[in-house]
């Protein structure tokens, strides 16, 4: 059986971050992803990320995800792609499949770093094609360089429908409006201010109705809603689109951490079930520590510096760190990721990430 | 469509290099690109019929998650196309319901 010291169940910005703390710490470390590609979501973010200099602010996120791919390579991290991870054992034994083989793996450490999916939204016509993930338009734009249609229909205000309303118009589709539920905008001014100025309504107070079309969306019925969250009669608008793009939210990856027996935690503020960890990303089972969106879903600049920390956490264990040193390490990074969770929105999640690590911390006491 | 310019990526270079077959039709592609994506460009958005009431379905996830887009590809069926690239000379057929294997139908 193939052996290693850390295995990494997702190449994306946590997973990466995770093995590269790992093998500069003098580990040997596997990272098995199962797409054809490095990266993750980050090379389909072609926006500039906030945060300080400290979190490579000002840079876009596919320039992010190229600097990662150039430390793993220098550092000789192995990288197994097109390789599905389908299986967990209990002496944390990764059974993936790669070419139609399946294969195992036996690790010292794991790190699942599987990311998150989009919600689905469920309306009548939701199922037409032309209605899907703004996430997986955003996917084909940046990276594939296809336009899923010419006229589009954004619902949900969050960072995500914000940002992909922009990047569609910037591929070149035309944004008809973009449709909040909540009284008011979810994700960051500046980039609502950013898609207003081009033209595109948004609309607060307004949910979908259905999608019409015979074999793709041909055009959407949109409506108001109260104060109760109720259709205003009416209020309907039809809108002539040809793509409807749903924003609203995502879900931790969690599959392999329930079949490793994790204990979970349901924290609405981040996403649904997620697993405990502590404060070294470390899960209820020893040696399996979580990164990144399995964790809570939050931004590609948090998801690093959970890897970075799981990674660290790792070394550690394994003695390849002396604690003096970790523990200096671990601090920067700790405070690097609390100075992310700052703000208006980052707040609500560090809070949320306080209670998870509390709960998991209360059930070793 | 393809987005042949942009203002951040600047302009796509690649070569379409290969060429697949949808539903008997020539459409033109790129190796390695998702099966997906060839069709997006070529304007093809149904990509199979669900097995009890036939309704359409197409694109949804884009990551391989949903199953919603799934084709019958060199006579295997049930082919998640957002994730599977191009090859030159694929077969690729709308697939119904829950598709079947080339030797069996």
């Amino acid at each position: 059986m193939k052996m290693t010291q850390v295995a990494v169940i997702g190449a994306g910005p946590a997973g990466l971050a995770a093995a590269i703390e790992v093998a500069r710490a003098g580990g040997l470390v596997t990272v098995i992803d199962e797409n054809a590609r490095p990266g993750g979501q980050l090379f389909k973010q072609i926006h500039k990320f906030f945060g300080s200099r400290e979190h490579r602010a000002g840079v876009r996120g596919f320039h992010i995800g190229e600097q990662l791919l150039a430390e793993t390579e220098r550092l000789g991290v192995e990288v197994l792609l097109d390789s599905p991870v389908y299986a967990l054992f209990p002496d944390r034994t990764v059974g993936y499949v790669h070419g139609g083989r399946e294969i195992f793996l036996k690790a010292e450490k794991i790190v699942i770093a599987a990311g998150a999916a989009e919600n689905p939204l469920a309306f009548p016509g939701s199922t037409l094609p032309g209605v899907m993930g703004a996430g997986a338009a955003q996917t084909m734009i940046n990276v594939h360089r296809v336009l899923p249609g010419k006229k589009v229909l954004m619902i949900g205000s969050g960072n995500v429908g914000l940002i992909v309303a922009y990047q569609l118009m910037q591929a070149g589709a035309d944004v008809a409006a973009l449709i909040e539920a909540a009284t008011q905008i979810g994700g960051y001014g500046v980039h609502a201010a950013k898609i207003r100025r081009a033209g595109v309504p948004i609309h607060l107070s307004h949910t979908v109705k259905r999608a019409l079309g015979k074999d793709h969306v041909e055009s959407v019925e949109i409506v108001a809603l109260d104060s109760h969250w109720q259709p205003v009669a009416g209020s309907e608008k039809i809108l002539g689109v040809d793509t409807v793009c749903v924003a609203v939210g995502l879900t931790p990856l969690t599959e392999l951490a329930w079949l490793m027996g994790c204990e979970f935690a349901f924290v609405p503020g981040l996403g649904g079930h997620v697993p405990k960890h502590d404060l070294n990303m470390e899960t209820t089972v020893p040696g399996v520590f979580i990164a990144g969106d399995i964790s809570g879903v939050e931004e590609a600049s948090t998801a690093m510096e959970e890897g970075r920390l799981a990674g660290t956490a790792c070394a550690e264990a394994l003695g390849l760190l002396d604690g003096q040193k970790a523990l200096e390490l671990k601090t920067v990074i700790r405070e690097r990721m609390n100075a992310l969770r700052t703000g208006p929105f980052g707040e609500g999640r560090r809070r949320a990430k306080e209670c998870l690590i509390g709960l998991s911390l209360e059930g070793q006491a | 469509m393809r987005v042949e310019k942009h203002p951040i990526l600047g302009d796509d270079r690649r070569k379409r290099d290969a060429a697949i077959i949808v539903d008997g039709d020539r459409v033109e592609a790129i190796t390695g690109e998702p099966i997906a994506a060839a069709l997006l460009a070529a304007g093809i958005r149904k990509f199979r019929v669900t097995p009890r009431f036939g309704s359409p379905r197409g694109l949804f996830c884009g990551i391989g998650r949903c199953t919603d887009c799934v084709m019958t590809v060199d006579g295997r069926p049930n082919v998640r196309t957002c994730v599977t690239p191009v090859k030159d000379g694929m077969v690729v057929e709308t697939q119904a319901g829950l598709g079947a294997w080339a030797d069996e139908s």
